[in-house]
């Protein structure tokens, strides 16, 4: 293995003071020639890094501060606990696997493929056991899909608390999956697929993590993956299988999938009623709240990626998604909901994955309240903070989906706040 | 070999590549579009080379065959409904594919222990609140406290009745739980944290009823047991709604949003309660942030009602400089500090090692071995560590491979929960790896 390019000492003091005259050179541009294209370059001259030196690619140093972060006091374990994806840094809508939040109950496991096992038992002619080489002899599928913790905006709901979209937003990724349908294993094991049956899932982690899906979401689109955005899964997201739950809360989308059961019940889990039920303001609690009502959120500017320009061009860009299909519009407002414009879909958008929006306007250099608000093909309208304290109170803990608002100052600078 | 069927090979591939377009396509009207073009590129390459290679039979005859290949592939792609599209979601079939084999009944058993609400795939067992209390004091009382109260942000797993309404709910088993099978299934196959897995059937009906009895739900001479487990009642069977957004919500929130004049004023009612810094090192900070809402513009139609002075500097980016930092190759014994690592993922549930190493619900492990036992500042020890810390004692390699192979028998009264390492090995190993966090 060849060695990770570092610069030399000598090289980083050179960058040291290429930077500093970079700045200086910056405010000098307008009036004379940039030394950074008169001058040669070392980068223009050296010879750069061989073929053998990186067997698999990480980012460029540069780039080393878009990671995933956790909040420490969050959990009381970095074993059983969140971290948050660097949404404020990425563009388009696939998030690269290794920076794509994290969520396990008892760890992320090693579990080979030579020691993975998949049962199939409960209300089944014939219960069966796969190995992974079996799961990948089924004809498979390739999807887009998000997956969006049911806590995501989850500290919000009492008032603006962290600032930076990476912790009030940051519990999504969006992948493609290759998978096999779900029904196609159900179908070769003989289950009973009548409407009224559950079929619980759980993951060969310590935790299990077990959930109960409704016989009729198991036969739709749900999928037994097994690579995401092209390679194996990470680990952390249950190499070497996990389940795909499209457009419902993440907690279902079990990973390191050993066992689907066959039910006539919901087992009604450790994770399916103490936790990821929504307990709203009389003290009753919502149960069976899967589908992640559409959202959006903008992700620049945002307290991690403040305006450094100035005044002039601004693109205002942000992702939306929805767990009941397709993203049709986003409106945003500079002003917190007095005026909004509609802003244009990078793409149209795949059902059920993120939609990249923009807005690509002129800044004046006076304090904004930004928001973007999510309209999906259902009609549905993403809702407000207000609105949904309105319907559930403040201590649901789940589900928050509301408008998020960034205060942006005189200076570029952008805040969380909540407004009147 | 003559010129001529060299000079014909182009041609050839260029029907090639014209079939593969006719064949690629998604759509009925780019199909029949592509079809066509290749249908027309074919007929020429066919009239061209009739007029150039008239003599060469053999050409003429791969020439034909190619095109019947055309043919028909064009007259299977016309065969097809209009909204036919070459992309498919795999196929649905009721036919098995014969893969996998049957589970044997062992397995199923081994892997098959969930518990329902009625109580089917509950094991044959039993035990009581005193049974329960011990094995709970020593196996979950280092994170859920001696009496399920919660150490640090551990779950508390009694308390909180009538507080769901409340501004800050506290749910508990007792309080928010709506089923006891769920308290049997999760602590049998998921507890005690980082030793899941390794209770008896009667360790967990005693650990659940102490917790029971520790939410006053049963009295101390309870016994819970696979017979009367679902005559248990619990306080919030009856608090759980079936999810009603559709009608509470979608109802109304699906209507076609207002673009302008929305609101006469905004104001800023709030500004976010902690700072987050992100270090280059990963992680976050929180601090907190005593800005207020006063000073801020409020909002109208015509913008902002004043633009605030600069009150402070824009905090910088991480800068883009990485200071690289030379790190000593470390190549002593590197094998069994590796299987000493992965040793140590038993304990990382509870001991943290390493730089910031902190208490949690075990004592950090930094320079542990030469420590004297019981003295990580601010941990709060059994009674046990206690002792023998006032006795003088420090550990060294041989007393903590001794402890950890038998923790309870060794220490007794420790709130250590862990079962303790059975292999010479990987007491070994885990020496090893600790003494590279000094000592």
């Amino acid at each position: 293995m060849g060695e990770t390019f570092k610069p030399s000492r000598r090289a980083f003091l050179r960058g040291s003071a290429a930077m500093a005259a970079g700045s200086v050179a910056g405010a000098a541009a307008a009036n004379g020639p940039d030394p950074l294209i008169t001058e040669l370059q070392d980068w223009a001259s050296y010879t750069g890094a061989g073929v053998d030196e990186t067997p698999y690619g990480m980012p460029i140093s540069y780039e080393s501060h878009v990671v995933r972060r956790n909040v420490e006091w969050l959990t009381a374990s970095p074993i059983s606990s969140i971290n948050f994806t660097p949404i404020h840094a990425l563009d388009g809508t696939i998030t690269p696997q290794g920076c794509a939040f994290e969520r396990h109950h008892s760890g992320a496991i090693e579990l080979r493929k030579e020691d993975y096992r998949l049962m199939i038992n409960g209300l089944v002619d014939t219960p069966l056991v796969f190995t992974y080489e079996d799961i990948e002899r089924f004809p498979r599928e390739n999807h887009v899909y998000f997956c969006e913790c049911a806590a995501n905006t989850g500290m919000e709901w009492a008032g603006a608390q962290l600032n930076g979209v990476q912790f009030t937003h940051g519990m999504i990724h969006n992948m493609e999956y290759t998978g096999v349908p779900l029904r196609t294993l159900l179908n070769e094991a003989g289950a009973d697929i009548s409407p009224d049956k559950w079929v619980y899932v759980e993951g060969a982690d310590a935790s299990s993590n077990g959930r109960s899906i409704p016989m009729e979401k198991a036969l739709d689109d749900v999928l037994v993956a097994f690579k995401a955005n092209g390679e194996a899964l990470r680990m952390e997201h249950g190499y070497p299988v996990r389940l795909v739950v499209p457009g419902w809360e993440g907690n279902m989308w079990v990973k390191w999938l050993r066992r689907i059961e066959i039910t006539d019940r919901a087992v009604e889990s450790r994770e399916e009623t103490s936790k990821y039920t929504d307990v709203y303001e009389d003290g009753t609690a919502r149960k069976w709240t899967w589908v992640m009502d559409a959202k959006s959120v903008i992700t620049s500017p945002s307290p991690q990626m403040p305006i450094k320009h100035g005044k002039g061009p601004l693109v205002i860009s942000g992702l939306a998604w929805s767990g009941h299909g397709q993203i049709t519009r986003v409106d945003v407002s500079k002003d917190g909901g007095i005026t909004w414009e509609t802003a244009r879909l990078g793409k149209q958008g795949d059902t059920k994955a993120l939609t990249r929006f923009y807005l690509d306007t002129a800044w004046d250099g006076a304090p904004m309240l930004l928001q973007a608000r999510a309209m999906d093909d259902t009609g549905y309208v993403q809702p407000t903070k207000d609105q949904l304290r309105e319907q559930r109170g403040e201590n649901a803990v789940y589900h928050n989906n509301c408008i998020q608002t960034w205060y942006v100052n005189a200076e570029g600078i952008a805040e969380n706040v909540e407004v009147s | 070999m003559s010129k001529s069927p060299n000079y014909l090979l182009p041609t050839l591939g260029g029907i090639g590549i014209m079939l593969g377009l006719a064949y690629g396509v998604n759509t009925r009207s780019y199909k029949a579009e592509e079809a066509e073009l290749a249908m027309a590129q074919a007929e020429a390459a066919q009239e061209r080379a009739e007029q150039q290679l008239a003599a060469n039979t053999e050409l003429q005859a791969q020439i034909e065959a190619v095109q019947s290949e055309a043919t028909a592939r064009i007259a299977e792609l016309e065969a097809r409904p209009v909204s036919m599209s070459l992309t498919a979601p795999a196929p649905a079939v009721d036919a098995k594919f014969g893969l996998g084999r049957e589970a044997h009944a062992e397995e199923i058993a081994a892997w098959d222990v969930d518990v329902l609400p009625d109580g089917r795939g509950l094991p044959e067992g039993a035990g009581d609140v005193y049974t329960g209390e011990e094995v709970f004091y020593n196996k979950c009382a280092s994170c859920h406290g001696d009496f399920a109260e919660g150490v640090d942000n551990w779950p508390v797993l009694a308390g909180g009745f009538d507080t769901l309404a409340d501004e800050d709910p506290v749910k508990t088993v007792g309080s928010y739980w709506p089923y006891l099978s769920t308290v049997w299934d999760y602590v049998n196959r998921s507890m005690p944290f980082g030793e899941a897995g390794t209770l008896t059937a009667d360790e967990t009906y005693a650990i659940v009823a102490y917790i029971l009895y520790s939410n006053d739900l049963v009295d101390d001479e309870f016994e819970l047991s696979n017979e009367n487990f679902t005559e248990v009642e619990m306080y919030n069977a009856e608090g759980f709604v079936i999810d009603d957004r559709p009608e509470l919500e979608y109802s109304a929130w699906r209507a076609e949003p207002c673009m302008e004049n929305c609101k006469d004023e905004v104001e800023v009612t709030m500004r976010s309660v902690f700072l987050v810094e992100t270090p280059p090192e990963g992680g976050s900070e929180s601090v907190m942030n005593h800005a207020t809402v006063e000073g801020l513009p409020s909002f109208t139609a015509d913008g902002p009602s004043f633009i605030p002075e600069a009150a402070a500097k824009p905090v910088e980016e991480a800068s883009a400089e990485t200071v690289v930092e030379d790190v000593a190759a470390v190549d002593n014994g590197s094998e069994l500090i590796e299987a000493g690592e992965k040793v140590f993922k038993k304990c990382k549930a509870c001991h943290e090692v390493g730089d910031g190493a902190k208490n949690k619900s075990g004592p950090h492990l930094n320079d542990i071995v030469g420590r004297s036992i019981g003295s990580a500042d601010g941990f709060n020890y059994s009674k046990v560590f206690k002792t023998a810390l006032d006795e003088g004692r420090v550990w060294d390699e041989a007393s903590l491979a001794e402890f950890l192979a038998q923790p309870k028998a060794v220490m007794k009264g420790t709130k250590m929960a862990f079962s303790g390492l059975k292999k010479d090995e990987d007491l070994e190993a885990i020496t090893a790896y600790l003494k590279t966090f000094g000592g």
